[in-house]
C-alpha cells in the first residue's frame, strides 16, 4: 500500500470518526430532558425567551446541530451553563497547559522506566532481576493509579514531609502526581519490551550478529533496541488514553488546577455544556495522538506496509 | 467426530501446566479466599454494613470493628465485604457480558470472511477509536449512576477486544485440516462454527475474560470514586476509597482497607490470567 492512499484513508477514518464524536455529543446533550434554565425557581417569560434565543436554544433542531459543527470547526465550544460568562474553550486553553505538563513528564518517566525495567528483565531472563522487575510489573498493573497517589501523598508528604502534598507550580509538585500517573503504563512498556526482547534476542540475526562479532553494546543498540520501539510506538495511543483519563483523578487528588480538576468538577456539577466540551476535546486529543503514532509506524515498519 | 475428544488431552496438558505455575496458583487460591471471604465474612461481625454508630464515628481498627469504621460509625469490615461482592459482581458480568457478545460477532465476522468481515473489523476500529472512559462517563451521566447502568456502560465497547481476538483466531484455523475433515464427513457450517471452531478458541477466551475482569473492577472503582458509582447505603471498594481519602491524614485506614483490597483482586486477577495465557498457549511462554 502506498503512503498517500494509507495517509488519505486514515485521515479519512480520524475527519469520520471526530464527526461521529461530536453528533454523539450533541445528541445526547439534546436528549436530557429539561433545558438549563429549567431548575431556576421561577424566571419570567420574558426572560426565558430571551435567555433561549442569547443561546439559540429556541432555533429548530438542525439549525442548531448546524451551528454546532460550525462553532466545532472555528474551535468554538459554547459556554460554560454553570460558570456564567466563561467559554469553555477558554478554561481548556487555561487548564490543558498544566495537564499536558504533568502527562508529557508521566510519558517521559513511562517510557524511560518501562524501557529499562523490560530490557533488564529480557537481557537477565530467568534470573532475580527478571523476576524482580515482572513481579513490580504486574502489581503496578494492579494497583489503581488513585490509590498510588494516595499512597505516596501518605508516606512521602504526611509522613515523611519530602514533598509537597498538594499544588501546582514548581517541579517539586509534580513528581507524585507524575510518578502515580505513570505506574501503570510503565508496567505495561515493561511487559511488552521484555517479551519483544526475548522474542529478538533469539533470532538468528542476532546469533549472526555475535558470529561477526560485534560486541554486545553494538548488537543491543543496533539490532535489539531498534525492533523494539515499534510495539511501545503502537502502544502510544492506549498510553495516551491512559494518562489522560488518569490525570482526572490524580489531578482531584493532588489539587492541581488542570483540565482534568475542571473535568471532575463539571461532573459533580452537571454541567452539560462543559462536560461535553471537555470530552471532546480529549477525544480529539486522543484520535490525533492515534492517528499520528500509526503514521508514524507506517513510516518506520515495512512490515506494516506488505501486511496492510 | 467427537470434538470432546480431542479437545480433552489440550486441557489436561493446560491445567498440568497452570498447576506448574505458581504466580498463577497464588492468584487462584488468593481469589478463592476473596470469594468464600465475600460470601461469608459478613456472618462473623454482628454489625450489617448499614448500621450507623454515631458515638463510635471513625474509630479505629479493634476487637470490636476489626477495619475500624467510618464517619458515620458503619463498620468497615461488613462494608469491605460488601465492597467484594459488588466488584466482582460487577467485573465478572461486565466481563461474561463481553464474553458472550464478543465471541458471537468475533466468530460470525472471522468465519464469513470477505466483504462483511472486512466491514465488521472496521466498525470495530472506529468504536475503539473512540475514547472507551470518557464515553462511559457520559453515559454514566446522563442515564444516572448505579450497578446496572454502570455495568451497560462497560461492556458497550468492551466486547471489542474479545471479538478481535476471537476472529483473529478464527482465521488463523479456519483453514486447516480439521476443519476440511469435519467440513468432509458432512458437517453444517454452523455445528463447524460451534463445535470446531469456537470450541478450539476456549483458551483464549478463558484468558481473555479472566484479564478483562481486573479491568472492570478497576474502571468501577474509578468510576465510584469520581462518584459516578453505586450510591449510597450500598457501597463498593471505589467508593470507600473515595470516601477514606479527605480522612487520610486522621484515619488512614478507612482508606486502606478497600486500596488494599481492590489491589490485591486485580493483584490475583491478573496473575492467573498471565498463568492461563501461558498455560493455553505454551508459545508463548518465555
Amino acid at each position: 500500500m502506498s503512503w498517500a492512499y494509507y495517509l488519505t484513508y486514515k485521515f479519512f477514518t480520524l475527519i469520520f470518526s471526530l464527526f461521529l464524536v461530536a453528533t454523539a455529543t450533541f445528541v445526547l446533550m439534546h436528549v436530557i430532558p429539561g433545558d438549563p434554565f429549567s431548575q431556576e425557581q421561577t424566571i419570567p417569560e420574558e426572560i426565558l425567551k430571551s435567555l433561549m434565543s442569547h443561546y439559540e436554544l429556541d432555533q429548530p433542531l438542525y439549525k442548531q446541530y448546524i451551528h454546532y459543527l460550525k462553532g466545532l470547526i472555528r474551535f468554538d465550544l459554547g459556554p460554560s451553563f454553570k460558570y456564567e460568562g466563561r467559554m469553555i474553550q477558554d478554561i481548556i486553553r487555561e487548564g490543558f497547559g498544566v495537564s499536558a505538563t504533568l502527562g508529557a513528564l508521566a510519558l517521559i518517566i513511562s517510557i524511560v522506566a518501562g524501557g529499562t525495567l523490560g530490557s533488564l528483565a529480557a537481557l537477565c531472563r530467568g534470573k532475580w532481576q527478571d523476576w524482580l522487575s515482572m513481579l513490580m510489573a504486574v502489581i503496578g498493573m494492579s494497583v489503581p493509579s488513585f490509590i498510588l497517589a494516595t499512597l505516596l501523598q501518605y508516606v512521602f508528604a504526611m509522613k515523611f514531609n519530602l514533598l509537597p502534598i498538594a499544588r501546582w507550580g514548581e517541579f517539586r509538585h509534580m513528581i507524585l502526581p507524575a510518578v502515580s500517573l505513570s505506574a501503570f503504563p510503565t508496567a505495561f512498556i515493561a511487559r511488552l519490551v521484555r517479551s519483544n526482547m526475548v522474542e529478538i534476542l533469539e533470532q538468528e540475526y542476532i546469533v549472526a550478529a555475535k558470529a561477526r562479532g560485534l560486541g554486545t553494546s553494538k548488537i543491543l543498540l543496533r539490532h535489539v533496541v531498534k525492533n523494539c520501539i515499534l510495539p511501545v510506538l503502537s502502544y502510544l495511543g492506549p498510553l495516551f488514553a491512559s494518562i489522560i483519563t488518569g490525570s482526572f483523578v490524580i489531578e482531584k487528588i493532588f489539587g492541581i488546577p488542570g483540565l482534568g480538576g475542571w473535568f471532575v468538577m463539571s461532573i459533580t456539577n452537571r454541567d452539560y455544556t462543559m462536560i461535553m466540551g471537555i470530552t471532546l476535546f480529549y477525544s480529539a486529543i486522543l484520535m490525533i495522538a492515534v492517528f499520528i503514532v500509526d503514521l508514524l509506524s507506517f513510516s518506520i515498519d515495512p512490515r506494516i506496509r506488505r501486511n496492510q | 467426530m467427537n470434538a470432546t475428544n480431542c479437545t480433552l488431552p489440550y486441557f489436561r496438558e493446560s491445567i498440568f501446566r497452570l498447576k506448574e505455575n505458581r504466580a498463577a496458583m497464588v492468584g487462584l487460591w488468593l481469589l478463592i479466599f476473596l470469594f468464600i471471604a465475600a460470601v461469608i465474612a459478613p456472618f462473623f461481625t454482628p454489625y450489617s454494613y448499614y448500621e450507623t454508630h454515631l458515638s463510635l464515628k471513625n474509630y479505629p481498627p479493634s476487637k470490636e470493628f476489626w477495619f475500624g469504621t467510618d464517619e458515620l460509625g458503619r463498620n468497615v469490615f461488613s462494608r469491605i465485604w460488601l465492597g467484594a461482592r459488588i466488584s466482582l459482581f460487577v467485573g465478572i458480568s461486565a466481563a461474561f457480558i463481553d464474553m458472550i457478545i464478543g465471541v458471537i460477532y468475533g466468530a460470525f465476522a472471522g468465519f464469513i470472511g470477505g466483504k462483511i468481515d472486512e466491514m465488521m473489523m472496521r466498525f470495530c476500529d472506529i468504536l475503539n477509536s473512540l475514547p472507551q472512559l470518557l464515553i462511559v462517563i457520559i453515559l454514566l451521566v446522563l442515564m444516572g449512576p448505579g450497578l446496572t447502568t454502570i455495568i451497560l456502560a462497560l461492556t458497550l465497547t468492551g466486547w471489542i477486544n474479545m471479538a478481535r481476538i476471537i476472529r483473529g483466531h478464527i482465521h488463523q484455523i479456519k483453514h486447516l485440516d480439521f476443519v476440511m475433515a469435519a467440513k468432509a464427513l458432512g458437517a453444517s457450517r454452523f455445528r463447524i462454527l460451534t463445535h470446531h471452531l469456537i470450541t478450539n478458541a476456549v483458551g483464549s477466551i478463558i484468558t481473555t475474560v479472566t484479564l478483562t475482569i481486573p479491568g472492570a473492577i478497576f474502571t468501577e472503582s474509578f468510576l465510584s470514586f469520581l462518584g459516578l458509582g453505586v450510591q449510597a447505603p450500598m457501597a463498593s471498594w471505589g467508593t470507600m476509597a473515595s470516601d477514606g481519602l479527605p480522612a487520610l491524614r486522621f484515619y488512614p485506614w478507612r482508606l486502606f482497607f478497600p486500596a488494599f483490597f481492590i489491589s490485591v483482586t486485580m493483584f490475583a486477577f491478573n496473575l492467573l490470567g498471565d498463568g492461563l495465557r501461558d498455560a493455553f498457549d505454551p508459545r508463548l511462554r518465555r
